[in-house]
Protein backbone atom coordinates (compact mmCIF):
# COMPACT_ATOMS: atom_id res chain seq x y z
CA UNK A 1 0.00 0.00 0.00
CA UNK A 2 1.48 3.50 -0.73
CA UNK A 3 2.61 5.66 2.05
CA UNK A 4 0.71 8.39 3.10
CA UNK A 5 3.13 10.17 5.40
CA UNK A 6 6.88 11.36 4.61
CA UNK A 7 8.96 11.93 7.20
CA UNK A 8 12.25 13.88 7.17
CA UNK A 9 14.96 12.83 4.42
CA UNK A 10 12.09 10.33 2.48
CA UNK A 11 12.73 9.91 -0.69
CA UNK A 12 9.24 11.66 -2.38
CA UNK A 13 7.60 13.50 -5.71
CA UNK A 14 5.74 17.17 -5.04
CA UNK A 15 3.85 18.27 -7.67
CA UNK A 16 3.38 22.08 -9.05
CA UNK A 17 1.46 24.34 -12.06
CA UNK A 18 3.70 26.24 -13.38
CA UNK A 19 1.61 27.76 -16.15
CA UNK A 20 -2.51 28.02 -15.43
CA UNK A 21 -4.57 27.02 -18.30
CA UNK A 22 -5.08 30.37 -20.10
CA UNK A 23 -1.62 31.66 -19.47
CA UNK A 24 -0.01 28.96 -21.82
CA UNK A 25 2.65 29.65 -24.48
CA UNK A 26 0.62 31.73 -27.92
CA UNK A 27 -0.20 29.01 -30.86
CA UNK A 28 -0.27 25.93 -28.56
CA UNK A 29 -2.85 23.80 -29.74
CA UNK A 30 -6.43 24.53 -27.87
CA UNK A 31 -6.16 21.22 -26.09
CA UNK A 32 -3.18 21.96 -24.59
CA UNK A 33 -4.01 25.68 -24.36
CA UNK A 34 -7.37 24.40 -21.99
CA UNK A 35 -4.94 22.55 -19.13
CA UNK A 36 -1.99 23.58 -17.00
CA UNK A 37 1.59 23.21 -17.79
CA UNK A 38 2.51 21.24 -14.43
CA UNK A 39 5.45 19.98 -12.66
CA UNK A 40 6.66 16.84 -11.23
CA UNK A 41 10.19 16.95 -9.41
CA UNK A 42 11.55 14.05 -6.63
CA UNK A 43 13.92 14.41 -3.98
CA UNK A 44 14.49 14.36 -0.08
CA UNK A 45 11.45 15.87 1.93
CA UNK A 46 12.51 18.73 3.86
CA UNK A 47 10.17 17.82 7.15
CA UNK A 48 7.16 15.87 8.08
CA UNK A 49 4.18 15.74 5.03
CA UNK A 50 1.12 14.31 4.35
CA UNK A 51 0.06 13.55 0.28
CA UNK A 52 -1.65 16.45 -0.25
CA UNK A 53 -0.01 19.00 1.41
CA UNK A 54 2.92 21.23 0.88
CA UNK A 55 5.68 19.66 0.33
CA UNK A 56 9.70 21.18 0.24
CA UNK A 57 12.04 18.42 -0.83
CA UNK A 58 15.98 18.57 -2.11
CA UNK A 59 16.67 17.70 -5.27
CA UNK A 60 19.69 15.15 -6.28
CA UNK A 61 21.40 18.54 -7.93
CA UNK A 62 20.92 20.02 -4.09
CA UNK A 63 17.57 22.55 -4.79
CA UNK A 64 14.77 23.04 -3.17
CA UNK A 65 11.64 22.83 -4.47
CA UNK A 66 8.14 23.54 -2.92
CA UNK A 67 4.82 21.56 -4.59
CA UNK A 68 2.17 19.77 -3.49
CA UNK A 69 3.54 16.18 -1.91
CA UNK A 70 1.95 13.90 -4.32
CA UNK A 71 4.06 10.31 -3.56
CA UNK A 72 6.08 8.92 -0.85
CA UNK A 73 8.92 6.67 -2.07
CA UNK A 74 7.74 6.64 -5.74
CA UNK A 75 7.46 3.57 -7.87
CA UNK A 76 8.68 2.97 -11.19
CA UNK A 77 5.84 1.55 -13.15
CA UNK A 78 6.82 1.42 -16.74
CA UNK A 79 7.90 -2.55 -17.79
CA UNK A 80 8.34 -4.34 -20.71
CA UNK A 81 4.52 -4.84 -21.29
CA UNK A 82 2.31 -7.78 -22.72
CA UNK A 83 3.39 -10.08 -25.30
CA UNK A 84 2.66 -9.00 -28.56
CA UNK A 85 1.00 -11.73 -30.64
CA UNK A 86 1.76 -9.40 -34.01
CA UNK A 87 5.84 -9.59 -33.44
CA UNK A 88 5.41 -13.06 -32.07
CA UNK A 89 4.42 -14.14 -35.52
CA UNK A 90 6.76 -11.83 -37.20
CA UNK A 91 9.44 -13.41 -35.02
CA UNK A 92 8.53 -16.71 -35.95
CA UNK A 93 8.18 -16.25 -39.21
CA UNK A 94 12.01 -14.53 -39.75
CA UNK A 95 13.13 -17.54 -37.98
CA UNK A 96 11.91 -20.37 -40.31
CA UNK A 97 13.19 -18.05 -42.62
CA UNK A 98 16.90 -19.01 -42.33
CA UNK A 99 16.54 -21.72 -39.76
CA UNK A 100 16.34 -25.88 -40.18
CA UNK A 101 12.93 -26.59 -37.90
CA UNK A 102 12.57 -23.13 -36.81
CA UNK A 103 10.00 -22.63 -33.75
CA UNK A 104 6.32 -21.18 -34.98
CA UNK A 105 3.37 -21.04 -36.38
CA UNK A 106 1.87 -21.39 -39.75
CA UNK B 1 13.06 40.43 -7.73
CA UNK B 2 13.38 38.58 -11.03
CA UNK B 3 9.89 38.70 -13.06
CA UNK B 4 9.62 34.86 -13.78
CA UNK B 5 6.64 35.44 -16.19
CA UNK B 6 6.46 33.02 -19.48
CA UNK B 7 6.74 36.62 -21.27
CA UNK B 8 9.45 38.21 -18.78
CA UNK B 9 11.57 35.08 -18.91
CA UNK B 10 11.47 34.44 -22.72
CA UNK B 11 12.41 38.47 -23.37
CA UNK B 12 15.83 37.37 -21.38
CA UNK B 13 16.24 34.54 -23.60
CA UNK B 14 19.03 36.09 -25.38
CA UNK B 15 21.24 37.03 -21.99
CA UNK B 16 20.40 33.89 -20.45
CA UNK B 17 21.39 31.74 -23.14
CA UNK B 18 24.66 33.70 -23.66
CA UNK B 19 25.99 33.59 -19.82
CA UNK B 20 24.48 29.25 -19.96
CA UNK B 21 26.58 28.77 -23.51
CA UNK B 22 29.46 31.62 -23.31
CA UNK B 23 28.93 31.64 -27.05
CA UNK B 24 28.42 35.45 -28.27
CA UNK B 25 25.98 34.60 -31.53
CA UNK B 26 25.79 37.95 -32.75
CA UNK B 27 29.91 38.13 -33.56
CA UNK B 28 28.77 35.20 -36.06
CA UNK B 29 26.16 37.94 -38.28
CA UNK B 30 27.12 39.08 -40.89
CA UNK B 31 24.20 40.88 -42.17
CA UNK B 32 20.66 41.16 -41.28
CA UNK B 33 19.89 36.74 -42.04
CA UNK B 34 23.56 35.62 -43.25
CA UNK B 35 25.66 34.55 -40.52
CA UNK B 36 29.54 32.64 -40.67
CA UNK B 37 28.35 29.04 -40.31
CA UNK B 38 31.83 27.53 -40.07
CA UNK B 39 32.89 30.59 -38.21
CA UNK B 40 30.93 29.49 -35.59
CA UNK B 41 31.67 25.69 -35.72
CA UNK B 42 35.00 26.57 -35.26
CA UNK B 43 34.28 28.84 -32.01
CA UNK B 44 34.15 25.29 -30.15
CA UNK B 45 37.74 25.78 -29.86
CA UNK B 46 38.47 21.85 -30.38
CA UNK B 47 39.96 20.32 -33.12
CA UNK B 48 38.58 16.82 -34.44
CA UNK B 49 41.85 15.10 -32.64
CA UNK B 50 41.09 17.03 -29.67
CA UNK B 51 37.66 15.90 -29.46
CA UNK B 52 38.24 12.31 -29.86
CA UNK B 53 40.82 12.27 -27.12
CA UNK B 54 37.70 14.51 -24.76
CA UNK B 55 35.70 11.35 -25.43
CA UNK B 56 37.85 8.43 -25.34
CA UNK B 57 38.98 9.54 -21.65
CA UNK B 58 35.16 9.60 -21.08
CA UNK B 59 34.39 6.21 -22.60
CA UNK B 60 32.68 7.39 -25.51
CA UNK B 61 33.15 6.54 -29.19
CA UNK B 62 35.02 3.62 -30.84
CA UNK B 63 32.04 1.91 -31.12
CA UNK B 64 32.35 -1.98 -33.03
CA UNK B 65 30.82 -1.32 -36.71
CA UNK B 66 29.14 -4.66 -37.20
CA UNK B 67 28.53 -6.36 -40.60
CA UNK B 68 24.76 -7.53 -40.34
CA UNK B 69 25.10 -10.95 -42.71
CA UNK B 70 21.86 -12.19 -42.30
CA UNK B 71 19.86 -9.11 -42.61
CA UNK B 72 22.39 -8.53 -45.75
CA UNK B 73 21.30 -11.67 -46.91
CA UNK B 74 16.93 -10.65 -46.15
CA UNK B 75 17.79 -7.67 -48.09
CA UNK B 76 19.30 -9.17 -51.10
CA UNK B 77 16.15 -12.08 -51.12
CA UNK B 78 13.63 -9.57 -51.49
CA UNK B 79 15.71 -7.72 -54.24
CA UNK B 80 16.49 -8.00 -57.87
CA UNK B 81 19.35 -10.48 -58.85
CA UNK B 82 22.24 -8.32 -58.45
CA UNK B 83 21.08 -6.10 -55.87
CA UNK B 84 21.11 -5.50 -52.29
CA UNK B 85 23.81 -3.53 -50.41
CA UNK B 86 26.16 -4.79 -47.96
CA UNK B 87 24.52 -3.32 -44.57
CA UNK B 88 26.41 -2.41 -41.54
CA UNK B 89 25.65 -0.95 -38.39
CA UNK B 90 27.37 1.32 -35.72
CA UNK B 91 26.62 -0.24 -32.83
CA UNK B 92 26.14 3.50 -30.63
CA UNK B 93 24.27 1.49 -27.90
CA UNK B 94 27.79 0.63 -26.60
CA UNK B 95 28.61 3.82 -25.55
CA UNK B 96 28.24 4.80 -21.83
CA UNK B 97 24.71 5.75 -21.52
CA UNK B 98 23.62 3.55 -24.19
CA UNK B 99 23.35 5.71 -27.37
CA UNK B 100 25.45 7.78 -29.74
CA UNK B 101 24.08 11.15 -27.60
CA UNK B 102 27.28 10.37 -25.37
CA UNK B 103 29.35 11.50 -28.11
CA UNK B 104 27.24 15.16 -28.21
CA UNK B 105 27.23 15.30 -24.51
CA UNK B 106 31.00 14.18 -23.84
CA UNK B 107 32.06 17.51 -25.22
CA UNK B 108 29.66 19.89 -24.00
CA UNK B 109 30.44 18.56 -20.03
CA UNK B 110 33.95 19.01 -20.80
CA UNK B 111 33.43 22.35 -21.67
CA UNK B 112 31.22 23.26 -18.84
CA UNK B 113 33.55 21.82 -16.61
CA UNK B 114 36.25 23.44 -18.13
CA UNK B 115 34.98 27.02 -17.77
CA UNK B 116 34.03 26.24 -14.34
CA UNK B 117 29.94 26.04 -14.50
CA UNK B 118 28.93 24.41 -11.36
CA UNK B 119 26.49 22.21 -13.10
CA UNK B 120 24.88 21.29 -16.28
CA UNK B 121 21.22 21.33 -17.94
CA UNK B 122 19.51 19.94 -20.99
CA UNK B 123 16.38 20.34 -21.71
CA UNK B 124 15.28 16.87 -23.63
CA UNK B 125 12.79 13.84 -23.51
CA UNK B 126 15.16 11.54 -25.41
CA UNK B 127 18.73 9.65 -25.09
CA UNK B 128 20.43 13.06 -24.76
CA UNK B 129 19.63 13.62 -21.36
CA UNK B 130 21.09 10.05 -20.10
CA UNK B 131 24.13 10.84 -21.90
CA UNK B 132 24.18 13.88 -20.38
CA UNK B 133 23.60 12.91 -16.56
CA UNK B 134 25.93 10.16 -17.17
CA UNK B 135 28.90 12.85 -18.63
CA UNK B 136 28.05 14.56 -15.80
CA UNK B 137 28.77 12.05 -13.74
CA UNK B 138 32.04 11.27 -14.77
CA UNK B 139 32.92 15.25 -14.53
CA UNK B 140 31.76 14.88 -10.84
CA UNK B 141 29.20 17.92 -12.09
CA UNK B 142 25.09 18.54 -10.97
CA UNK B 143 22.96 17.79 -13.66
CA UNK B 144 19.27 18.72 -14.24
CA UNK B 145 17.42 17.35 -16.91
CA UNK B 146 14.15 18.60 -17.62
CA UNK B 147 11.55 16.15 -19.52
CA UNK B 148 8.08 16.74 -21.27
CA UNK B 149 6.81 13.11 -19.95
CA UNK B 150 3.06 13.31 -18.84
CA UNK B 151 -0.47 14.26 -20.53
CA UNK B 152 -3.13 16.30 -18.51
CA UNK B 153 -4.58 12.70 -16.78
CA UNK B 154 -0.61 12.19 -15.14
CA UNK B 155 -0.25 9.48 -17.63
CA UNK B 156 3.74 9.17 -18.38
CA UNK B 157 4.85 8.30 -22.34
CA UNK B 158 6.19 4.86 -21.00
CA UNK B 159 9.48 5.70 -23.73
CA UNK B 160 10.24 9.23 -21.62
CA UNK B 161 9.49 7.52 -18.37
CA UNK B 162 11.92 5.02 -18.95
CA UNK B 163 14.91 7.52 -19.80
CA UNK B 164 14.11 9.98 -16.96
CA UNK B 165 14.60 6.99 -14.87
CA UNK B 166 18.00 6.12 -16.44
CA UNK B 167 18.84 9.92 -15.47
CA UNK B 168 18.07 9.71 -12.26
CA UNK B 169 20.20 6.33 -12.11
CA UNK B 170 22.77 8.71 -12.98
CA UNK B 171 22.26 11.03 -10.12
CA UNK B 172 20.69 13.75 -12.39
CA UNK B 173 17.78 15.83 -10.98
CA UNK B 174 14.88 15.24 -13.54
CA UNK B 175 12.03 17.94 -13.77
CA UNK B 176 9.42 16.26 -15.45
CA UNK B 177 6.75 18.58 -16.94
CA UNK B 178 3.35 17.97 -18.84
CA UNK B 179 2.97 18.38 -23.09
CA UNK B 180 3.87 21.85 -24.35
CA UNK B 181 6.92 24.16 -25.46
CA UNK B 182 6.74 25.61 -22.37
CA UNK B 183 9.31 23.07 -21.57
CA UNK B 184 12.00 25.94 -23.17
CA UNK B 185 10.51 28.71 -20.77
CA UNK B 186 10.97 26.22 -17.89
CA UNK B 187 14.76 25.34 -18.82
CA UNK B 188 15.64 28.88 -19.05
CA UNK B 189 14.08 29.79 -15.64
CA UNK B 190 16.29 26.94 -14.07
CA UNK B 191 19.07 28.08 -15.85
CA UNK B 192 18.98 31.53 -14.61
CA UNK B 193 18.29 30.25 -11.03
CA UNK B 194 21.45 27.90 -10.85
CA UNK B 195 23.98 29.22 -13.27
CA UNK B 196 24.40 26.11 -15.22
CA UNK B 197 26.01 25.56 -18.57
CA UNK B 198 22.91 25.08 -20.72
CA UNK B 199 23.96 21.78 -22.72
CA UNK B 200 21.74 22.64 -25.34
CA UNK B 201 21.69 19.67 -28.09
CA UNK B 202 22.21 22.39 -30.73
CA UNK B 203 25.70 24.12 -29.92
CA UNK B 204 28.68 23.68 -31.87
CA UNK B 205 30.35 21.36 -29.08
CA UNK B 206 27.07 19.38 -28.94
CA UNK B 207 27.23 18.90 -32.85
CA UNK B 208 31.08 18.82 -33.26
CA UNK B 209 30.63 15.49 -30.90
CA UNK B 210 29.02 14.12 -33.62
CA UNK B 211 31.24 14.68 -36.14
CA UNK B 212 33.78 12.00 -34.71
CA UNK B 213 30.71 9.22 -35.42
CA UNK B 214 30.63 9.79 -39.23
CA UNK B 215 34.82 10.34 -39.06
CA UNK B 216 35.04 6.56 -37.48
CA UNK B 217 32.74 5.26 -39.99
CA UNK B 218 34.33 6.64 -43.29
CA UNK B 219 37.72 5.65 -41.71
CA UNK B 220 36.85 1.91 -40.73
CA UNK B 221 35.08 1.26 -43.62
CA UNK B 222 38.16 2.57 -46.11
CA UNK B 223 40.45 0.11 -43.93
CA UNK B 224 38.08 -2.84 -43.91
CA UNK B 225 37.11 -2.57 -47.01
CA UNK B 226 38.75 -0.69 -49.14
CA UNK B 227 36.62 1.84 -50.49
CA UNK B 228 34.20 4.85 -48.59
CA UNK B 229 30.83 3.58 -47.70
CA UNK B 230 28.38 4.11 -50.82
CA UNK B 231 25.61 5.15 -48.27
CA UNK B 232 24.95 5.79 -45.11
CA UNK B 233 21.58 6.01 -43.12
CA UNK B 234 20.77 8.80 -40.26
CA UNK B 235 17.74 9.16 -37.86
CA UNK B 236 16.88 12.16 -38.28
CA UNK B 237 14.91 14.39 -35.62
CA UNK B 238 16.23 17.81 -34.80
CA UNK B 239 19.31 17.53 -37.35
CA UNK B 240 22.36 17.11 -35.04
CA UNK B 241 22.52 13.39 -36.26
CA UNK B 242 22.45 14.56 -39.79
CA UNK B 243 25.16 17.24 -39.67
CA UNK B 244 27.56 15.90 -37.42
CA UNK B 245 28.01 12.82 -39.37
CA UNK B 246 27.71 14.52 -42.41
CA UNK B 247 30.39 17.14 -41.51
CA UNK B 248 32.73 13.69 -39.56
CA UNK B 249 32.06 11.86 -42.98
CA UNK B 250 33.65 14.86 -45.37
CA UNK B 251 36.48 15.09 -42.92
CA UNK B 252 37.58 11.20 -43.37
CA UNK B 253 37.55 12.02 -47.30
CA UNK B 254 34.41 10.23 -48.55
CA UNK B 255 32.94 12.92 -50.69
CA UNK B 256 30.73 10.65 -52.64
CA UNK B 257 29.08 9.13 -50.11
CA UNK B 258 25.44 9.90 -50.04
CA UNK B 259 23.86 10.93 -46.67
CA UNK B 260 20.31 9.47 -46.68
CA UNK B 261 17.88 10.95 -43.60
CA UNK B 262 15.47 8.81 -41.82
CA UNK B 263 12.25 9.60 -40.25
CA UNK B 264 9.44 7.81 -38.96
CA UNK B 265 6.68 8.84 -40.53
CA UNK B 266 4.02 11.10 -37.82
CA UNK B 267 2.63 13.31 -39.92
CA UNK B 268 -0.91 14.29 -38.78
CA UNK B 269 -0.41 14.12 -34.99
CA UNK B 270 0.57 17.55 -33.63
CA UNK B 271 3.36 17.44 -31.32
CA UNK B 272 3.02 20.29 -28.57
CA UNK B 273 -1.18 18.62 -28.48
CA UNK B 274 -1.97 16.84 -24.99
CA UNK B 275 -4.10 14.46 -26.56
CA UNK B 276 -1.78 13.40 -29.45
CA UNK B 277 0.96 13.16 -26.59
CA UNK B 278 0.30 9.79 -25.70
CA UNK B 279 -0.96 8.56 -29.20
CA UNK B 280 2.10 7.65 -30.82
CA UNK B 281 4.36 5.36 -30.35
CA UNK B 282 7.74 6.79 -30.83
CA UNK B 283 8.67 10.07 -29.19
CA UNK B 284 11.64 11.00 -31.23
CA UNK B 285 13.44 10.17 -35.02
CA UNK B 286 10.36 11.38 -36.55
CA UNK B 287 8.82 14.04 -39.10
CA UNK B 288 7.18 16.18 -35.71
CA UNK B 289 11.21 17.04 -35.25
CA UNK B 290 12.25 15.97 -38.82
CA UNK B 291 10.30 18.10 -40.97
CA UNK B 292 10.21 21.44 -38.53
CA UNK B 293 14.15 21.58 -38.23
CA UNK B 294 15.34 20.93 -41.65
CA UNK B 295 12.78 23.74 -42.98
CA UNK B 296 13.84 26.24 -40.21
CA UNK B 297 16.10 25.15 -37.61
CA UNK B 298 16.53 28.47 -35.69
CA UNK B 299 13.26 27.44 -33.03
CA UNK B 300 15.70 26.08 -30.56
CA UNK B 301 17.41 27.27 -27.32
CA UNK B 302 20.02 28.94 -29.07
CA UNK B 303 19.91 31.90 -31.51
CA UNK B 304 21.85 29.95 -34.33
CA UNK B 305 21.16 26.26 -34.16
CA UNK B 306 24.77 24.28 -35.59
CA UNK B 307 22.63 21.52 -36.76
CA UNK B 308 21.46 22.62 -40.22
CA UNK B 309 20.29 19.16 -41.84
CA UNK B 310 18.80 20.76 -45.11
CA UNK B 311 22.72 21.71 -45.97
CA UNK B 312 23.76 17.77 -45.73
CA UNK B 313 20.44 15.71 -46.32
CA UNK B 314 21.19 14.44 -49.99
CA UNK B 315 17.82 12.08 -49.72
CA UNK B 316 15.21 11.78 -47.18
CA UNK B 317 13.14 8.98 -46.75
CA UNK B 318 10.11 8.24 -44.40
CA UNK B 319 9.40 4.90 -42.75
CA UNK B 320 6.02 3.82 -40.45
CA UNK B 321 6.47 2.73 -36.88
CA UNK B 322 5.00 -1.05 -38.29
CA UNK B 323 8.51 -1.02 -40.19
CA UNK B 324 10.57 -0.03 -37.23
CA UNK B 325 9.16 -2.55 -35.02
CA UNK B 326 9.16 -5.38 -37.49
CA UNK B 327 13.18 -4.36 -38.23
CA UNK B 328 13.42 -4.40 -34.08
CA UNK B 329 11.98 -7.61 -34.37
CA UNK B 330 13.98 -8.85 -36.87
CA UNK B 331 17.41 -7.26 -35.58
CA UNK B 332 17.03 -9.71 -32.37
CA UNK B 333 15.80 -12.91 -34.07
CA UNK B 334 18.51 -12.64 -37.17
CA UNK B 335 21.51 -10.61 -36.02
CA UNK B 336 21.12 -11.64 -31.72
CA UNK B 337 20.74 -7.87 -31.10
CA UNK B 338 18.20 -6.31 -29.01
CA UNK B 339 18.47 -2.35 -29.38
CA UNK B 340 15.77 0.25 -30.00
CA UNK B 341 13.05 0.69 -31.21
CA UNK B 342 13.69 4.23 -31.94
CA UNK B 343 17.75 4.40 -33.03
CA UNK B 344 16.56 1.03 -35.15
CA UNK B 345 14.68 3.73 -37.67
CA UNK B 346 17.54 4.11 -40.09
CA UNK B 347 17.96 -0.03 -40.13
CA UNK B 348 14.20 0.18 -41.20
CA UNK B 349 15.12 2.39 -43.89
CA UNK B 350 18.05 0.57 -44.64
CA UNK B 351 16.56 -3.02 -45.39
CA UNK B 352 14.56 -1.31 -48.50
CA UNK B 353 17.36 1.17 -49.11
CA UNK B 354 19.58 -1.50 -49.50
CA UNK B 355 17.43 -3.57 -52.00
CA UNK B 356 18.30 -0.33 -54.16
CA UNK B 357 21.36 -1.03 -54.52
CA UNK B 358 23.82 -3.23 -55.91
CA UNK B 359 24.91 -6.09 -54.45
CA UNK B 360 28.60 -5.19 -54.34
CA UNK B 361 27.97 -1.35 -52.62
CA UNK B 362 28.18 -0.66 -48.63
CA UNK B 363 25.92 1.08 -46.99
CA UNK B 364 25.57 2.03 -42.90
CA UNK B 365 23.51 2.70 -40.29
CA UNK B 366 25.12 4.96 -38.08
CA UNK B 367 23.53 3.93 -34.81
CA UNK B 368 21.68 1.66 -32.62
CA UNK B 369 20.38 2.63 -29.18
CA UNK B 370 19.67 0.60 -25.62
CA UNK B 371 16.84 -0.67 -24.83
CA UNK B 372 15.26 -1.28 -21.48
CA UNK B 373 11.74 -1.37 -19.91
CA UNK B 374 9.36 1.12 -21.55
CA UNK B 375 12.05 1.58 -24.63
CA UNK B 376 10.79 -1.52 -26.24
CA UNK B 377 8.28 -2.92 -28.65
CA UNK B 378 6.68 -4.87 -26.40
CA UNK B 379 6.36 -2.15 -23.82
CA UNK B 380 5.45 0.69 -26.47
CA UNK B 381 3.03 -1.46 -28.56
CA UNK B 382 0.91 -2.46 -25.40
CA UNK B 383 1.09 1.07 -24.04
CA UNK B 384 -0.52 1.91 -27.77
CA UNK B 385 -3.21 -0.91 -27.46
CA UNK B 386 -4.13 0.27 -23.89
CA UNK B 387 -4.24 4.04 -25.91
CA UNK B 388 -6.84 3.06 -27.91
CA UNK B 389 -4.59 2.51 -31.48
CA UNK B 390 -4.99 -0.41 -33.44
CA UNK B 391 -2.58 -3.11 -34.10
CA UNK B 392 -2.54 -5.43 -36.95
CA UNK B 393 -0.44 -7.62 -39.42
CA UNK B 394 -0.49 -6.20 -42.97
CA UNK B 395 0.98 -3.55 -45.22
CA UNK B 396 2.43 -0.52 -43.06
CA UNK B 397 1.60 1.78 -46.31
CA UNK B 398 -1.94 1.76 -44.92
CA UNK B 399 -0.96 3.36 -41.33
CA UNK B 400 -2.51 5.70 -39.84
CA UNK B 401 -0.65 7.48 -37.26
CA UNK B 402 -2.54 8.09 -33.85
CA UNK B 403 -4.98 5.23 -35.30
CA UNK B 404 -3.77 2.80 -36.51
CA UNK B 405 -0.12 1.02 -36.54
CA UNK B 406 0.66 -2.01 -39.12
CA UNK B 407 3.38 -4.39 -38.79
CA UNK B 408 4.41 -6.04 -41.98
CA UNK B 409 4.29 -9.77 -42.37
CA UNK B 410 6.80 -10.52 -45.02
CA UNK B 411 10.10 -8.27 -45.05
CA UNK B 412 9.45 -6.72 -48.89
CA UNK B 413 6.75 -5.05 -47.11
CA UNK B 414 9.32 -2.77 -45.41
CA UNK B 415 9.72 -0.08 -47.77
CA UNK B 416 10.84 3.85 -47.59
CA UNK B 417 8.85 6.53 -48.83
CA UNK B 418 10.85 9.81 -50.35
CA UNK B 419 10.12 12.99 -48.45
CA UNK B 420 10.55 15.99 -51.06
CA UNK B 421 13.46 17.36 -50.09
CA UNK B 422 12.68 20.30 -53.10
CA UNK B 423 9.63 21.00 -51.02
CA UNK B 424 11.20 21.40 -47.50
CA UNK B 425 13.88 23.55 -49.14
CA UNK B 426 11.00 25.62 -50.71
CA UNK B 427 9.44 25.52 -46.77
CA UNK B 428 12.82 26.93 -45.90
CA UNK B 429 12.72 29.51 -47.93
CA UNK B 430 9.72 30.71 -47.21
CA UNK B 431 10.05 30.31 -43.67
CA UNK B 432 13.20 32.76 -44.37
CA UNK B 433 11.09 35.08 -45.88
CA UNK B 434 8.48 35.52 -43.61
CA UNK B 435 10.84 35.48 -40.66
CA UNK B 436 12.96 37.91 -41.30
CA UNK B 437 10.27 40.04 -43.57
CA UNK B 438 12.24 39.75 -46.79
CA UNK B 439 11.17 42.08 -49.66
CA UNK B 440 14.61 42.27 -51.88
CA UNK B 441 18.21 40.11 -51.69
CA UNK B 442 21.18 40.73 -52.37
CA UNK B 443 23.59 38.24 -54.31
CA UNK B 444 25.60 37.43 -50.80
CA UNK B 445 22.03 36.53 -49.53
CA UNK B 446 21.07 34.61 -52.15
CA UNK B 447 24.27 32.58 -51.55
CA UNK B 448 23.76 32.12 -48.10
CA UNK B 449 20.67 30.87 -48.88
CA UNK B 450 21.69 28.17 -51.37
CA UNK B 451 24.62 26.95 -48.80
CA UNK B 452 21.77 26.58 -46.48
CA UNK B 453 19.66 24.78 -48.63
CA UNK B 454 21.58 22.33 -50.64
CA UNK B 455 20.46 24.40 -53.67
CA UNK B 456 22.18 26.63 -55.87
CA UNK B 457 21.47 30.32 -56.76
CA UNK B 458 18.95 29.66 -59.67
CA UNK B 459 16.99 27.19 -57.45
CA UNK B 460 16.70 30.27 -54.93
CA UNK B 461 15.61 33.21 -56.98
CA UNK B 462 12.94 31.50 -58.83
CA UNK B 463 11.42 30.26 -55.34
CA UNK B 464 11.69 33.45 -53.78
CA UNK B 465 10.02 35.41 -56.81
CA UNK B 466 7.52 33.30 -56.62
CA UNK B 467 6.87 34.80 -53.28
CA UNK B 468 7.25 38.33 -54.86
CA UNK B 469 10.92 39.40 -53.19
CA UNK B 470 12.90 41.12 -56.27
CA UNK B 471 16.35 39.71 -56.93
CA UNK B 472 19.06 40.57 -58.41
CA UNK B 473 19.90 39.62 -61.87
Amino acid sequence: MAKELAHPGDWVQVHSVILKAGERAPGVPDDTARVPLEMRVKGFCVHEARVGQPATVLTAAGRQVSGILVAVEPAYEHDFGRPVPELLKVAAALRRRYRDGGAGCD
Amino acid sequence: MTDGSYQAVMARKNQIIRASVGIDYEQFNTGRMTFDYEGMMRQTGYALAEIISIQRAAGVGNTPLLELRNLTRLARDTAEPGYGARILVKDEAANPSGSFKARRAAVSVFHAKRHGYPGVLAATSGNYGAAVASQAAIQGLNCIIVQEVYDSRGVGQPEIVEKGRVCEAYGAEVVQLSVGPELFYVALRLLEETGYFNASLYTPFGIAGIETLGYEIGMEVKERYGRPPDAVVVTHAGGGNVTGTARGLARAGCKDTTVIGASVDLRGLHMASDHDFNRKSFTTGHTGFGVPFATWPDRTDVPRNAARPLRYLERYVLVTQGDVFYTTEALAQLEGLERGPAGNTSLAAAIALAREMKSDEILVVQETEYTGAGKHPSAQLTFARESGVEIKLGDPALNVPGQVIIIPEQPEQVKVRDYDLDGARKSYLRNAVSNFGLSYVTTGEMEFLAAETRSDVQFVQAVLRELGVECPC
